[in-house]
């Protein structure tokens, strides 16, 4: 058969859609129900919404968790009794139990990680941008993509319950490392809430599976005509190598699980050995290694951090690029060095595990390897810094955003190549140095990569425009407020303050901290409050914002600002435009953006 | 906008080019099988990580030494026909494959039924070899089997010969499930109406990467 015939968009659509007819593409507005259109939606931007609000709800219950547990660090000896009317049995006399703190870190990380920053940012994102940006009618399997949608609902419905049982959700940490996690004799959290935490988190492997599947094949398959590798938007290859590293990285986690699952389960040892169980005694384990569920872990955990960070990078670098009216510095280095992140993130995992007993010889080549990562990072840093270099910079809430993100990338970088060090680590190992460093680097960083993403495509979402003010105030108080919430965190681990302790206040070492971490819980406070004004923003201006007049409003080269203001499902009422240019020939021949979709003038200098 | 006239029965993708020249379902599906590939391969290392930590390991001669009806004492026959069983299956597969190349539905429909019983017989055979080990007292967390130096064994020969040639067991069943699927919409001319047998190609890929996969399972369960 001729690869034509392989490739004939006919067939691979019918392929999709098992026996749909192919006319009906053709017209797309066929008569849709609120199930189908809001429910059980295959429209990839409908998908990319539904993947948005959910990862609000969890970052709100995520938030709202950590304000919890700083409350409890920075007033260990008060008593809130309004904390008894919300958590019940779990602050009782309105003072957080020690389970619950532990509980209410363990859920913060999981969820703020994989339900937050994974399908929120790369769900949300990659589902929207990568069909309108690539011109596509919608995903390679749109009904995939709802799977992988509602694969992610479950998996959120099994983590929430987990919080309204008896024993309490799992609480040994987001890393889950057996023995806590693989023994329900272990702690009240290691029960039946772990159960769940497995159940749930396996449920999201395979809507994380799912979805990059389709991310993968979309961006290669579904370009439109003349929308070269080389002239995709940095955004999409962003989204695809994220897509490359949670197929490939996901799988190991899942195997772990399946092990760990075993262990709790079938009496079986893969992690176990030489264990003794206050008030159970010695048990019958034998022969395991709690070390190899850190490394199947870690296998997935470090090219986690990338799959959170990687579409932040690609839409702050789309941001950044637009909104200084230049063309992306280094525009090849950008893809390069994205595609070197993605390597190296296989190879680093072990720098979590120096402090394990990891043989030292093994534990210098991970130092190396670690270390290699910062030449792309300093090559993506210094392209951001040159393209904002003498820009026609319009400061928007975007792109407000996106410097924030540059500079938090920046002094959380900086702080990895201290932690990359093994023998650094045998000091910062474990202390709110480490906490400080990945929260800045990953967690406020990624943060502020997807704010910078729903203020600059909030128009193209819901054709209404975001309030300014209320940007510029969420902008400003959030970054303030993240420095003024880790930087002392480096202090406090500096000086040996250990990670995951429920009261340092009876520690003679750590007294001297409870000023600073009172100052930290009331920031924390303010932050989460002004996230609460930024969700009231968001929401008001989806029925009541001003409504977008042009359909290109930021005055931006790539394909999703040619749809229609408010584009129905198959994005393009008419024919997919052709492609004819990068995406980033901003102030160019004294034109100050010209469009993908502009074909190459016969005077035009060239360059791409 | 492009400026040419918009045809009024348009193609549904408007352009674009694999840089691998194939279609969707096959990216989908090699990028499926690395997925999966490394989910074995971390269940592979993670069990040459205990094994050789480990003081001994039992001597597979010594554990997978019966054939029905033929008694013990047959060191690794059983697991060589289940081999060749499998193997001849992925033969049958890639016949199946070329006829749907050449839109032979009766040479597909042929080599699909071949293939599902082969798989069929693969499940069978395991199924008859879990049970005959069970019988001698294997399962997850118990291992009757000593070390081939004679010292008491770990149980965990046995946690991870019942959970790897289990996961792969449910890829077996699982391509002879997608392998029965295929053979009804061939059967209901649903690629004949396509005009290609693409599907097929992709159950293939599938069903030869259990196979491979099989190879590995086999070597580090039986042979080593």
């Amino acid at each position: 058969m001729a690869n034509e015939v392989l490739l004939d968009p006919h067939s691979i659509a019918s392929d999709a859609h098992y026996g749909h007819d192919a006319a009906h593409h053709d017209e797309h507005h066929h008569t849709e129900t609120f199930i189908s259109k809001y429910v059980f939606s295959m429209d990839h931007k409908m998908i990319a919404k539904q993947f948005l609000i959910t990862g609000m709800v969890w970052a709100v219950l995520g938030g709202l968790m950590s304000v919890f547990f700083r409350l409890q660090l920075g007033y260990p000896d008060s008593t809130f009794p309004w904390l008894e009317d919300i958590l019940g049995k779990w602050a009782k006399g309105g003072h957080i139990t020690p389970e619950a703190y532990y509980a209410l870190v363990t859920t913060h990380g999981t969820v703020l990680v994989f339900f937050v920053l994974t399908a929120g940012l790369s769900g949300t994102f990659a589902n929207f941008l990568i069909p309108l940006q690539i011109g596509a009618r919608d995903m390679a399997s749109p009904f995939m993509n709802m799977l992988s949608y509602w694969f992610f609902f479950i998996a959120s419905i099994v983590m929430l319950s987990s919080l309204f049982i008896e024993t309490g959700p799992f609480s040994g940490g987001w890393t889950a490392y057996p023995p806590l996690s693989a023994l329900g004799s272990a702690s009240p959290g290691s029960k039946t809430g772990m159960d769940l935490w497995l159940v749930a988190m396996a449920l999201f492997v395979v809507s994380s599976l799912l979805g990059g599947l389709n991310y993968i094949a979309t961006v290669l398959n579904m370009r439109t005509k003349g929308m070269s590798m080389t002239r995709l938007p940095l955004t999409i290859w962003a989204l695809f190598f994220t897509a490359v590293l949670g197929v490939l990285s996901f799988p190991v986690l899942f195997s772990g699980f399946i092990l760990l699952i075993f262990d709790r389960n079938f009496g079986t040892s893969f992690y176990l050995s030489d264990i003794f169980v206050n008030g159970v005694g010695a048990l019958p384990n034998e022969g395991g290694s709690a070390i190899l569920y850190q490394h199947l872990f870690w296998f997935l955990g470090h090219p986690e951090v990338y799959i959170i960070l990687l579409p932040a990078m690609g839409m702050a670098s789309e941001i950044l690029s637009t909104n200084s009216r230049k063309p992306i510095f280094g525009y090849m280095a950008m893809v390069g060095s994205m595609f070197a992140i993605a390597v190296l993130a296989f190879l680093v995992w072990a720098h979590h595990m120096f402090v394990t007993g990891l043989n030292p010889f093994l534990g210098s080549i991970f130092v190396l390897l670690t270390l290699l990562i910062a030449v792309p990072s300093a090559i993506k840093v210094f392209n951001w810094l040159t393209t904002l270099w003498k820009g026609n910079i319009r400061f928007t809430p975007a792109m407000m955003f996106a410097i924030g993100f540059v500079s938090l990338f920046i002094s959380g970088g900086l702080t990895g190549i201290w932690l990359g060090n093994s023998a650094l680590d045998i000091h910062l190992h474990d202390t709110y140095f480490v906490i400080a460093h990945f929260h800045i680097v990953m967690g406020v960083a990624s943060m502020f990569g997807m704010f910078a993403g729903v203020y600059h495509w909030y128009p193209k979402m819901y054709g209404r425009n975001l309030n300014n003010t209320l940007g510029y105030i969420h902008f400003w108080v959030t970054l303030a407020g993240a420095y003024l919430i880790f930087w002392p965190m480096h202090y406090q681990g500096l000086a040996g303050m250990p990670r995951r302790y429920y009261d340092f206040s009876i520690w003679e070492s750590f007294k001297q901290f409870g000023g600073l971490n009172q100052f930290i819980s009331v920031v924390v406070i303010f932050v989460f409050a002004v996230q609460l004004l930024f969700l009231f923003n968001f929401f008001y201006s989806i029925w009541k914002g001003r409504k977008v007049t042009q359909a290109n409003p930021w005055g931006s080269n790539t394909l999703e600002w040619t749809t229609p203001i408010k584009p129905g499902h198959g994005n393009w009422p008419g024919e997919i435009p052709e492609v004819y240019r990068w995406a980033y020939d901003y102030g160019k021949d004294g034109k100050e953006f010209i469009p993908q979709t502009v074909p190459v003038g016969a005077d035009e200098s060239t360059n791409h | 906008m492009a400026t040419t006239t918009v045809a009024v029965n348009q193609k549904m993708w408007g352009g674009g080019k694999s840089p691998f020249n194939i279609e969707y379902g096959k990216v989908m599906m090699w990028y499926f099988l690395m997925s999966d590939a490394f989910t074995f391969g971390a269940f592979l290392i993670s069990y040459g990580t205990i094994r050789f930590s480990s003081n001994g390991w039992p001597d597979p001669n010594e554990v997978f030494q019966s054939f029905p009806g033929l008694g013990s004492g047959l060191p690794l026959m059983f697991v060589s026909l289940m081999t060749f069983i499998l193997i001849v299956s992925s033969v049958t597969m890639v016949l199946a494959v070329h006829a749907g190349h050449n839109m032979d539905k009766n040479g597909v429909v042929k080599n699909l039924i071949l293939t599902i019983v082969f798989g069929a017989a693969f499940l069978g055979c395991q199924a008859w070899e879990w049970t005959h080990l069970h019988h001698e007292g294997a399962w997850w967390g118990a291992n009757p089997f000593l070390n081939a130096d004679g010292t008491a064994s770990s149980t965990n020969f046995t946690n991870y010969f019942f959970t790897i040639t289990g996961f792969h067991g449910f890829h077996v069943l699982s391509g002879v499930v997608i392998n029965i699927v295929m053979l009804i919409m061939t059967l209901t001319d649903t690629f004949e109406k396509r005009g290609h047998y693409l599907m097929i190609e992709k159950a293939g890929l599938y069903w030869h990467f259990v196979d491979l996969v099989w190879v590995f399972v086999f070597t580090c369960f039986y042979l080593i």
